[in-house]
Parts: structure tokens; sequence; C-alpha cells
């Protein structure tokens, strides 16, 4: 589903290179879990697969389906079914949640030339899937993520993620700054989602996110490129023994 | 101390290309509001409360022309039930207006109210008020001249708000309408206001609002590309009062908003609020003084300007805290969203604080749009164009918020919308 080959990316403005050959594919139906110390490129990854500016590819590729997804704009490759849960939701004052639910909904689908979904099979749907994320009518009608607590502000990139059904859903450290409850209950989510269809790529940091979200393969990510990849087992390794051993010896 | 040769024979100019009405009970009212013209004279380029804004124009003996602006849409407000006041030009428009009747309310014309009237108590009365600590002569040079107006007297609460619909016709007209709002105790009323008026439109309203009287204005100016505008507010409030005022421009070559309330009964409540969009050719300037005078009071400023391809905004915004206004809660801000690198915004935000227990906030800044918001729209699929739109309507929510009436505030953001679906195109 995701396949990314040998893929380089440095910052727009300095010299600085951050990805240096990262070859990943994510099959569907598959969840993947990147580990790897601060400073490895694991989020500077997840934003260049969804297209934020000020990144610069210079060397390799990154396909959805197939399809060239560096050379789409970030809308695009939405439409076309990639979806990033953000590690930081950004705050949209005067907004509100459900018409910026609406309009992400509908504006997928136009650009896919569907049908928009009706005001009534809009409201049941979103009713629905706010309910099992325990999203309550306020929430719904508030501004996006404003005065939302970090774990409400990550449901609802949970709840953004089941109403756009997406192909393949990029996670990025989902789990911080939530406590074990507000994780299980975002973990809950995205286990609902989980699909024969569907490729997940879990950006974290630590290993309990992954009790939860039990991962088919893990990567562990250092200095811009997949240092290791392995099975579930390799995250409780990371987990007792540190990032230390593994980093010896790269460069 | 005598007038600078330049400023005496400007406003020389365009006195003698005025005729002071004469006669009723506004008589002395505008004798002394032309004497203090004399005094301070019209406003110059070099005042210091005119530095952002060209007053020349404004004071001209002849207004500058105006294009008549054909809009394809349907004129704000104009689907709500309320009694609808006409003004073309300045004229009263008899026909197209509403009966002048309404319960709880009594409404006449300064034109017409010959006899003694309730409204001497107050014309000129409070913007005489409002000259100092600075003069605006542009207000009393309406108080002397202003042609008609409506003097609007509330006892209780009428079931529909006053529409005020003004509409330009001619190219070169110069309109000067004065208008006088009194609000008695327990009563509540929402003034709505829009329309380009006139080519120079220059309008006071004087507000006295009783002891917890409560009136809700709402005005739209647009989308008149040529048109120019000076008004005033000049608000009195009473103990436990609330004024609430937002102001939408969108468009107009030039517009100087003025807005002076003083609060000077305990308790009272006083919001003044502005969004405007403003595109190429565009100066806009909000210009507020507000006075505490009383213990307990809130005020609160709220200006949002969005501009683009070389639009200018200007904001002057003054909190006076007078010693003995204890409790005081004053907030203030304005912000510019500049949409490309010529457009600016240039704000001034003044405190003045003689009392020792007080919480007063200022702030004022100019930005782009966020990219990381833009970016987060825009990964939920929603095209640039319409993230951007939608980050606009954001921008300006804590303004629009301010008008209490939810339907009105939507009835704005609309408009905003279709501002800039039209920019868009």
């Amino acid at each position: 589903m995701l396949e990314i080959k040998n893929l380089h990316v440095k910052l727009e403005e300095e010299d600085k290179q951050i990805l240096k050959g990262v070859d990943l594919t994510v099959e569907a139906g598959k969840v993947h879990a990147i580990m790897g110390p601060n400073g490895s490129g694991k989020s500077t990854l997840s934003y260049v697969l969804s297209g934020k500016d000020g990144y610069e590819v210079t060397d390799g590729e990154a396909t959805l389906d197939g399809e060239d997804l560096l050379d789409m704009e970030a809308e695009e490759r939405a439409a076309a079914g990639l979806f990033l849960a953000f590690q930081y939701p950004v705050e949209i004052p005067g907004v509100g949640n459900m018409t910026f639910l609406r309009t992400a909904v509908n504006a997928q689908r136009k650009a896919r030339g569907e049908e928009e979904m009706s005001s009534a099979d809009f409201l049941k749907l979103v009713r629905a899937k706010a309910k099992d994320l325990k999203i309550d009518a306020d929430m719904l009608k508030r501004p996006v993520n404003v005065g939302f607590s970090g774990g409400e502000k990550k449901r609802n990139e949970i709840l953004q993620m089941a109403m756009l059904e997406p192909k393949m859903c990029i996670l990025d450290e989902t789990d911080s700054g939530l406590d074990v409850d507000a994780m299980k209950l975002v973990a809950d989510g995205v286990n609902a989602l989980r699909d024969e269809g569907r490729g997940f790529l879990v950006i974290t940091h630590y290993q309990r996110l992954l009790d939860h979200i039990k991962p088919d393969v893990v990567h562990i990510m250092a200095k811009g490129r997949i240092i290791k990849t392995g099975g579930p087992e390799l995250a409780l390794e990371v987990e007792q023994n540190g990032y230390a051993d593994l980093l010896e010896g790269i460069e | 101390m005598a007038l600078p040769q330049a400023k005496l024979t400007a406003t020389e100019a365009r006195l003698d290309a005025l005729t002071l009405p004469t006669g009723g009970w506004a008589d002395s009212a505008r004798r002394e509001a032309l004497s203090r013209v004399q005094t301070m004279g019209l406003p110059g380029a070099r005042d210091e409360y005119w530095k952002y804004t060209k007053p020349e124009t404004l004071v001209a003996a002849e207004a500058p022309k105006a294009t008549v602006f054909e809009a394809d849409e349907e004129a704000l407000f104009a689907d709500r039930d309320r009694l609808k006041i006409v003004f073309v030009d300045g004229v009263f428009d008899a026909e197209a207006s509403d009966d002048l009747a309404l319960e709880g309310v009594s409404i006449d014309r300064l034109a017409e109210a010959t006899d003694i009237h309730w409204a001497k108590d107050i014309y000129g009365t409070l913007e005489t008020a409002g000259q100092t600590p600075v003069e605006r002569p542009l207000a009393a040079l309406n108080t002397a001249f202003a042609t008609d107006g409506l003097l609007i007297h509330v006892t209780a609460t009428p079931s529909k708000p006053i529409h005020i619909l003004y509409k330009h016709s001619a190219e070169q007209s110069d309109a000067m309408l004065h208008h006088v709002v009194k609000v008695d105790a327990g009563a509540e009323v929402t003034i709505l206001e829009n329309g380009p008026a006139a080519a120079r439109f220059n309008k006071v309203m004087e507000v006295d609002l009783a002891d917890t009287a409560k009136l809700h204005h709402v005005r739209a100016q647009g989308r008149d590309h040529e048109r120019r505008a000076a008004t005033h507010i000049f608000a009195r409030l009473g103990t436990e009062s609330v004024f609430k005022t937002f102001t939408l421009t969108v468009n107009g070559v030039l517009t100087r908003n003025e807005v002076i309330v003083e609060l000077t009964g305990d308790d009272a409540v006083a919001h003044v609020a502005g969004a405007c969009m403003g595109d190429g050719d565009f100066h806009h300037d909000d210009t507020v003084f507000i006075t505490h005078d009383a213990v307990n009071c809130e005020s609160r400023q709220v200006f949002k300007k969005v501009l683009r391809n070389g639009a200018t905004g200007v904001f002057q915004g003054k909190i006076l805290v007078k010693e003995g206004a204890q409790k005081t809660d004053g907030y203030q801000i304005s912000q510019s969203l500049l949409l490309d690198d010529d457009s600016q915004f240039l704000a001034k935000p003044e405190l003045e604080i003689y009392a020792d227990d007080v919480a007063c906030s200022h702030g004022s800044t100019s930005g782009a749009i966020d990219e990381d918001s833009l970016f987060y729209l825009r990964a939920r699929g929603l095209p640039r164009g319409i993230a951007e739109d939608l980050l606009t309507i954001a921008f300006i929510a804590e303004a629009v918020q301010e008008v209490e009436d939810e339907s009105l505030g939507e009835e704005i953001v609309a408009r905003v919308e279709a501002w800039l679906a039209r920019r868009r195109d």
C-alpha cells in the first residue's frame, strides 16, 4: 500500500539532511510501528509523506497504491486516502468542529468525484462515531480543538480518521500527553478501524502504546534511516535496553 | 490660540460651502457647535490624531465623486422582522420607509422636530463632552450642519429591531446625519445600520443609556469601493447599562469610525468591536476612546482587520481609567491578517490609568495566515483556497462573537464568506 524507497529529505531553508535513505513498505491490513530516539527523523517522515511545506526531497520516492505521493498537494494526498493524526493538533478558533468535519468529508468526496454527504447522513454518522470515542455533543459544537485537553485533542484526531475512512493512517506520537485511560480510549478507536484494506504507521517513542495497538512489524529509526526491523519483540527489547545498543556503530 | 493658516483656510472653505440650519430647539446647540469648529479648525495632515489617516478628502469643501456601486446581492438584514427607515444620499425616503411607529419607542426626524424636544438635553451635549481630551472637529461640524437624523427614545423594549438603511444614489452626494438614541431604564433595543449612505458621509450618533438600559448596535459598511465616511458614536452609560456595538466594513476607499464611550455609572458594560475586509485601495481607521469613570465597569475593544492588495488598516484605541474607577476590567485587542506584503496595519494602543485596583490588558498583532493551521486543514483534504477562507473567518471570529444575537452574527459571517468567495473566483 505505502511504499517508500530510498527517501532522502532535507530542510528547504537550510542545508540539513534529515532523512538519509528511508526504505519502508506498509501492506494493507498491517500495522507498522516506527520507534526511535528524538531527532531520528520520525516526525519529518510523517510530514513529508502528508505534504507539509518546508522540506525538499532530494532523492527517492513514496507511493500510495502506486500513485506518486510526493507529486501531490497535501489535500490531494488526503483525498487519495492518506491520513496523518497530528502530534500537536492545531486549534482553530471560530470554526466549529462539526463544520470542519463536514467540510473535510465533503471536500474529499468532491475531489474523488463522489457525491457530497447529506447533512442528515453526516449527523447520524458523526454522532455514532463520536459516541464510541466518548466525544460529547458539546465537543462537536466547540471550535476545533480550542480548549480541548490533550486527551480530547487526540480523540478528536481519531474521530476525524474514523469519519474520513482513509486507506493509510499515520499516527504521529498519538500517545504523547495521554494518561493510561485516555491512551486506551484512543487505542480502542484505532483498533476499531483496523481492517484488511487499511494500513497503519504508528510513530512512537514508547512501547506502551504498542501494548494497546499491537503492531505486526516494528522498525527502529535513527539518524534518518531505518536501522532495524523486526516483530513486536523488538519494541520490548527497546523498552528494556534503550536505543544505545542499537545505535552503536551507526553513522 | 490662532489656527495655522492652512487649517484656517481649509476650515473656512468648508464652512462657506455649508448652510447652518436655523430655528427650533437645536438652534443654540448648532451655533455652539459651529463656534467649536471655528475654534478647533477641521482636521489637518499635521494633527497627531490624524497621523495615520489623511483627513483632506473628509474635510474638503466639495465631496470627491464616488461611483454608485450596484451590488449583486440583497442588502443585509433584509430578511428579518424590523422597522425599516431609509435615507438616500442622506435624505429621508418616506416611501421606502416603514411608518415611524413601534411600541415602546418614539421616533422623530431631526429635520421635522421643531417644537421643544427631549433630545435637546442630549443633542450636541455628548459630542461636546467627547471633545475632551481629544478634539473631534468633524463631529462638531456634524452637530452644527446635520440636515437630518433620527431621534429615538426607547421607553420599553420593542418587539423588533430598528433598521436604518442608507442608500447611495448620486455620484457626488455629501450626507450629514445626526442621530440621538435615548434608552430608558430597563429597556433593551437593537439598532441595525447598513448601506453606503453617500459618496461622502459624516454621521454622528449620540447614545444616552439610563441605568440598566441596553443597546445592541450592529452596523455594516460596504461594498462601494469609492465611498468615504467619517462616523462618530458618543455613548454615555448609566449604572448597570450595557452598550454593545459591532461594525463590519467591507471595501470603501476611506473610512474613519470613532467610538467614544463614557462609563459614568457603576457596573456598566461597553463592548466595541469591528471586523474589516480591505482589498486594494482601502483605508480603514478605527479610533476608540473609552473612559472609565465609575466602579466595577467592564469594557472590551476587539478589532480584526483582513487586508490585502495594498490595503491599510489603522487602530487607535485608548482606555482611560479615572481616579476612583476601581475594579475596572478593560480589555483591548487589535489584530490584522495581512494576506500579502503590500498591505499594512498601523496600531496605537494606549492605556492611561489613575486607579490602583484595575485589570487592563491590551494587545496588537499583525501576521499572515498561520502555516501550521493551513497545513492541518489541507491534510484533512481542504483545498488551499477553502482552508485559507476558513482561517480568515476564524480570524475575525472573536470580533463577530461580540454580536450577542447569533443570527445576526451568522449574517455577518455569511457576508464575509461571500466577500472571500468573490475574491477567490
